[in-house]
């Protein structure tokens, strides 16, 4: 028995009821296509300015060449000659150094929050950690300056003095130096490290960690075999966004490093970074072309940098976020409260 | 069988003392089938909070044999079976009083290291949980390793745990393939393998078969037939049938409390309990 | 008894290393906090001796004998510019998540769009100064550093910041509620305006917050784009001085008197970032999705 479809309700005029009067469906179309202007505007403004940038350092890129600008050992103003390698010399020196003591500072505490301390510090101790990265660049480096610089140049030099042995370490400590400056990196990037594999690890399936714990395994046993294997991608990430703020960082890093456009020798070495350089330099360089030029295309090395070290980042938590739940991210997320 | 010499107890145990302990453990073991422990609880109390979830249970584990926890959802079977290897205080706020005994000791008691109870009791979980980052080897080892097994003698084992849970001839040529590769049926038994690895006395199991399919499930019970001449095992199913082809002895729980145990066949054909009657001929749950 | 034998106890090499790790943990955990302690100290004990009412109400006076003066126009530029950036790149913010989460969602451009505001968030703030810089001050206007333009500046770096945090806040709306509204026959627009809107509200006032509070720190972004000048000035449209900028510049002078303003400048700082943060958790907490 077939059945008919009621026929369909018809308006006066013609039209149908169920459609919806233009007027309705303007501010509808109004609003979507406002809102994916205002998106894919973003697209244009970063394309919009990574041209830019190439366009006024192609002075000094088309005078020294791509490679010539990025691998030259000379940064000397006074000549007009503007290598670049110091200033990436001293930014991954740096950067490293912040790694080696940042990152497992920043782990002991994502682990040591999430699987051991008491529930009622959980809180607490997250701030405070937070407040870690609400403190401006320029409080830092005044601190530095003023702080760290006096009060360890002691310790510093008795380093240098018992461990003379080893490479890259000498007795001779003039005040500010890499170490200070990847020392300062360090604290500044151990909020995004932590929060970062913070989040990680607190997605651990608990039944992973009954696994460990039903063979008779002691809670750092535990942590060994169950939760730091499996939120070993996702760290991996956030040290690398560790690294891309570190490369990125200027304020504290130029008052405290010495703003030497050398490459040091030992890690208590004056040196210089390139975001150093960019603010440093920039008044002296306003009159001067080729001056200013170099300056733009080591802006453009370190945006081409942080770039890369994002990318690869990303694409690490993301790996370790594989084959759970799809949309936002989780600990991507977490960058944006942690403000990076 | 000679109780004196339990290669079991001697492989776990630190080297010194060995002899003394030899002679312990001649007082200590009742005549079983193969040393296998006798769990008994007495009087066991279990909170989540403030939440009375077993609420004084006595019931006795017989080495050599299973025994199936039955009971309609939330009537805390699963509980009273983490307290046994003291998984349940892991939750947060999650207590038990009362004593769990194995063979005369109380593993809450406070001379007992937890660690130390867990090694001794194993546990197979709901859904199979094979290390994700591990080879299907280094899964089977991950207990094993932990006391610092390693070398052929490592090897050994591994194998033959792999071969007491049946799954030596399905994995013997990928061993260093990952854990999470296998089929759920497979990757359950890797978890079984992984658990009598340790050596174990008792074996608890919970609900080890509802998220696999009939096959692996018949797979399962089978390994728990031959599995129980050599442990005591209890497992936790809310399915009947199951517990009527596998266990020995039954124990209904209804609302944190045991209503009523026995023989599996009493249970499910005369049991003495109208609540019990009620549940097996499936009037509620 | 038998215990050792029913239970063989660990080995107490085990139960060292666990007591070994758990301490290096806890000692890591309590080597991040320190940092913030000193810095905190440091700047109280040094940074409150220079606050007072002058300190507040007069300018630098850019001397470098006599008296330094005080902050007052710095302070000015930082609220006059920071106030400029969010006017804009909060709504404009807010607008992209918007698109992100009602219109686009699950689409390619939608995820085109994510990845790269995702990349945007770790560009580091002088290269945006940079982009500002070769657009607007050297650029087309050729004009020369202005106030409104330190505001794009830090605009700019406040946009991803906002955009992901909003991003994730209107994704905690309930899909259960636009679906309720949507069968009830209301337009989008309405649904955005009268239920996403205003449930996301809280969650979406801390995220800018906190986008606020990052803007109010930066220095590298306005070296060249606002630079600096020591007078109060109210226009945007000309140099204008900032704390940050003014501690920059204090903090490379010989003279105690101006570092001993860097310090009371810096502390001036941090507490209203801190005052920020808090007002940002605040509202956090009063969100009914978190």
């Amino acid at each position: 028995m077939a059945v008919e479809a009621p026929p369909s309700p018809v308006v006066p005029n013609g039209r149908s009821v169920l459609e919806r009067p233009l007027a309705a469906r303007l501010p509808d179309r109004l609003l979507k296509w406002t809102l994916t202007a205002l998106a894919a505007g973003i697209l244009v403004l970063i394309a919009f300015f990574f041209i830019r940038l190439i366009l006024e350092a192609d002075p000094a890129l088309s005078r020294f060449g791509v490679f010539g600008f990025a691998f030259d050992g000379n940064w000397d103003v006074s000549r007009s000659i503007y290598g670049a390698m110091p200033l990436v010399a001293g930014t991954l020196i740096t950067s490293a150094i912040a790694l080696l003591i940042g990152v497992p500072v920043a782990i002991a505490t994502a682990v040591f929050v999430t699987e051991l301390c008491p529930r009622r510090l959980r809180g607490p101790l997250t701030i405070t950690v937070e407040l870690l990265a609400a403190v401006p660049s320029v409080v830092y480096g005044l601190w530095g300056v003023f702080v760290l610089v006096p009060h360890l140049k002691g310790a510093e030099q008795w380093f240098g003095r018992t461990f003379d042995f080893l490479p890259f370490v000498g007795p001779d400590v003039p005040g500010p130096n890499y170490f200070i400056a990847g020392l300062i990196l360090a604290i500044m990037i151990v909020p995004i490290v932590s929060a970062i594999s913070r989040e990680v690890i607190s997605t651990v399936p608990v039944e992973q960690k009954e696994a460990a714990l039903a063979l008779g395994a002691t809670r750092w046993e535990m942590i060994r075999t169950a939760v730091l294997p499996y939120s070993r991608s996702g760290i991996t990430g956030a040290a690398m966004l560790g690294l891309g703020r570190a490369i990125g960082e200027t304020i504290a890093v130029t008052l405290v490093i010495g703003n030497a456009p050398v490459i040091g020798h030992t890690i208590f070495s004056q040196g210089y970074t390139l975001a150093a350089v960019i603010a440093n330099e920039f008044g002296e360089a306003a009159n001067n072309e080729l001056h200013r030029a170099s300056l733009i295309a080591a802006g453009l090395v370190l945006f081409v940098l942080t770039l890369l070290v994002n990318v690869a980042a990303r694409a690490f938590v993301v790996r370790g976020e594989r084959g759970r739940r799809g949309g936002a991210s989780a600990p991507l997320t977490a960058t944006a409260g942690a403000g990076v | 069988m000679n109780p004196d010499i339990d290669t079991r107890t001697a492989a776990t145990a630190p080297a010194s003392g060995r002899f003394q302990r030899l002679e312990e453990k001649r007082e200590a073991t009742t005549p079983s089938a193969a040393g296998a422990k006798r769990v008994r609880l007495k009087g066991l109390h279990a909170y989540y909070g403030a939440e009375h979830a077993v609420k004084g249970v006595d019931l006795d584990f017989e080495p050599g044999k299973v025994t199936a926890m039955i009971g309609p959802s939330g009537c805390g079977k699963s509980t009273l079976v983490r307290c046994i290897n003291r998984m349940h205080e892991e939750i947060v706020g999650a207590r038990a009083e009362g004593e769990v005994l194995l063979d005369d000791l109380d593993v809450y008691a406070p001379e007992v290291d937890v660690v130390a109870v867990r090694r001794v009791v194993g546990m197979v979980f709901q859904k199979p949980n094979p290390f994700p980052t591990m080879s299907i080897f280094d899964n089977v080892a991950a207990g094993l390793r932990l006391t610092g097994a390693r070398g052929s003698s490592l090897t050994e084992r591994v194998e033959r745990s792999l071969r007491a849970a049946g799954l030596w001839e399905e994995v013997k040529d990928r061993l260093r393939s990952p854990g999470i590769g296998l089929s759920g049926g497979q990757q359950q038994r890797l978890c079984i393998a992984r658990t009598i690895a340790v050596e174990p006395e008792v074996i608890l199991m919970d609900e080890p078969c509802s998220a696999l399919d009939p096959v692996a499930t018949l797979k399962i019970e089978e390994l728990i037939s031959e599995l129980k001449l050599r442990y005591t095992i209890v497992i936790v199913t809310h399915n009947m049938q199951q517990a009527a082809r596998v266990a020995d002895k039954t124990a209904f729980m209804l609302s944190g409390e045991m209503v009523e145990f026995g023989p599996t066949n009493t249970i499910f054909t005369k049991p003495d309990d109208p609540r019990t009657e009620q549940y097996v001929t499936g009037k509620f749950g | 008894m038998g215990a050792a034998a029913i239970i063989p106890p660990l080995s107490s090499r085990r139960r060292r290393t666990d007591k070994a790790a758990r301490g290096l943990l806890a000692a890591g955990t309590l080597l991040a906090v320190i940092p913030l302690v000193l810095v905190l100290y440091y700047l109280i004990e040094k940074g409150a001796g220079a606050i007072s009412w002058h300190f507040f109400s007069t300018d630098p006076t850019g001397s470098f004998l006599g008296d330094p003066g005080g902050i007052k126009s710095a302070l000015l530029g930082t609220i006059e510019m920071v106030a400029l950036a969010t006017a804009v790149a909060v709504p404009i913010g807010i607008g992209v998540a918007l698109y992100l989460v009602e219109f686009g969602r699950g689409g390619r451009f939608a995820g085109v769009v994510r990845y790269f505001v995702d990349v945007m968030t770790g560009v580091p703030s002088i290269v945006f100064g940079l982009f500002v810089y070769i657009t607007l001050v050297i650029g087309f206007g050729g004009s020369g550093y202005a106030g409104w333009k330190g505001s794009v500046a830090l605009g700019l770096l406040m946009l991803p910041v906002v955009i992901r945090s909003s991003e994730v806040v209107l994704l905690l709306v309930p899909d259960a509620l636009r679906e309720a509204a949507l069968a009830l026959g209301a337009p989008r627009w309405r649904i955005v305006a009268r239920i996403v809107l205003p449930s996301a509200l809280p969650g979406l006032i801390t995220g800018s917050l906190l986008a606020v509070a990052r803007a109010a720190g930066e220095t590298a972004p306005l070296l060249f784009t606002s630079a600096v000048v020591f007078g109060t000035t109210f226009s945007l449209n000309g140099r204008m001085n900032s704390l940050p900028i003014q501690i920059f510049n204090d903090v490379g002078q010989a003279q105690d008197r101006l570092v001993e303003r860097a310090w009371g400048s810096a502390l001036t700082l941090v507490a209203l970032v801190l005052v920020l943060t808090l007002i940002a958790r605040l509202f956090a907490r009063r969100s009914r999705f978190s």
